[in-house]
């Protein structure tokens, strides 16, 4: 088959490469995406809403960080400018994979809403050894969702028969999920920095003003510390 | 199965806001390289946002919330995910019995 016509041989391969490699990430999203579904629906989300949202944005931090904020009535301009500062990062990953891509200008706007951390780092990987075609890029693209709209959908179905989150514990799961996601950006003084500013501000704020104003304020104000932090080093390395 | 209209409006918001991150590099690609604070401060915007989102449990709730988000990060250095989130969550529930 493939020595009969190598070009569909070649796209057959890149969509069964592209489904290997996002395998373990879908599979990591299932309980993720239980886990958001539940809070959600224990902050008064309905299934359909969860099931909308993970659709339409389909970014799990930003969708995170939204939930932990959420209140009724929702504060559109709060929780767009939280998922404007959550997704920033996509700018420059965007910027880097778009110029790999092997599809049409066109098609580039359909297969970028499908940019995540972890297409964008599979993608990344794959481009160092060739290029990253269509069928690889949407091979994934079409894995992915289906594990983060499903079992989100799911635990905001299955969230409330298992009542209060608080008795088990697992208000408490993504304040942990957070933790670990922050661990892995590193231990650099810069970053400790960030870290430690953004938190401080934002639990003061939240004190005075309540949510979702600690979010914007918190980071905003740990960008601000990472700019005036990282002055100083860069000085440093500047002048041995 | 039932769509708020202000969590409707809210949830397009962060779709419309989410989807033009996603294409801005389209336009920009090959021009945008930052570096030195620029760069620095473009990098510090995801742990800088994540720790503002949990900063009210971590640090603003009670003390069973502060040990717990304490012992998680101890977790978090050397566990995988999933692993610290197990424990953080059997932190918080066996420190909320305690205190």
């Amino acid at each position: 088959m493939d020595q009969a016509n190598p070009l569909i041989g070649r796209k057959w391969t890149d969509v069964r490469d592209g489904v290997r490699d996002v395998a373990p990430a879908a599979i990591a999203a299932l309980p993720i995406g239980l886990l958001f579904g539940a809070i959600a629906a224990a902050k008064g989300l309905s299934a359909a809403e969860v099931a909308l949202m993970s659709t339409l944005v389909f970014a799990g931090g930003a969708q995170f960080a939204a939930i932990e904020t959420w209140v009724h009535p929702a504060p559109v301009a709060a929780l767009a400018f939280s998922a404007l500062l959550i997704n920033a990062r996509h700018i420059l990953m965007g910027a880097s994979l778009a110029p790999k891509l092997r599809v049409s200008r066109g098609r580039k706007f359909v297969a970028m809403h499908f940019l995540t951390d972890e297409t964008w780092a599979l993608a990344e990987r794959r481009a160092v050894d060739g290029p990253v075609t269509g069928a690889y890029w949407f091979a994934m693209a079409a894995v992915l969702p289906v594990a983060w709209i499903g079992s989100s959908s799911l635990g905001a179905v299955l969230g409330p028969l298992l009542g209060d989150p608080a008795r088990l514990g697992a208000d408490f799961a993504f304040t942990a999920l957070f933790i670990g996601l922050i661990a892995s950006f590193g231990r650099a003084r810069v970053t400790l920095v960030t870290i430690a500013v953004s938190g401080a501000v934002a639990a003061v704020v939240y004190r005075i003003a309540g949510a979702p104003w600690h979010v914007a304020a918190g980071a905003l104000a740990g960008i601000a510390a990472a700019y005036a932090a990282a002055g100083d080093g860069a000085r440093r390395e500047s002048r041995p | 199965m039932s769509v708020d209209p202000v969590t409707f409006a809210a949830i397009l918001a962060m779709a419309l806001v989410t989807y033009a991150t996603r294409i801005a590099g389209l336009f920009v690609a090959d021009r945008l390289v930052l570096t030195g604070r620029a760069k620095a401060a473009f990098d510090a915007i995801p742990p800088a946002v994540l720790m503002a989102v949990i900063a009210p449990t971590a640090l603003a709730t009670g003390w069973a919330e502060t040990i717990a988000a304490g012992i998680t990060m101890l977790a978090a250095t050397r566990l995988p995910l999933l692993a610290t989130i197990a424990i953080g969550v059997a932190a918080v529930v066996l420190l909320r019995m305690v205190l």
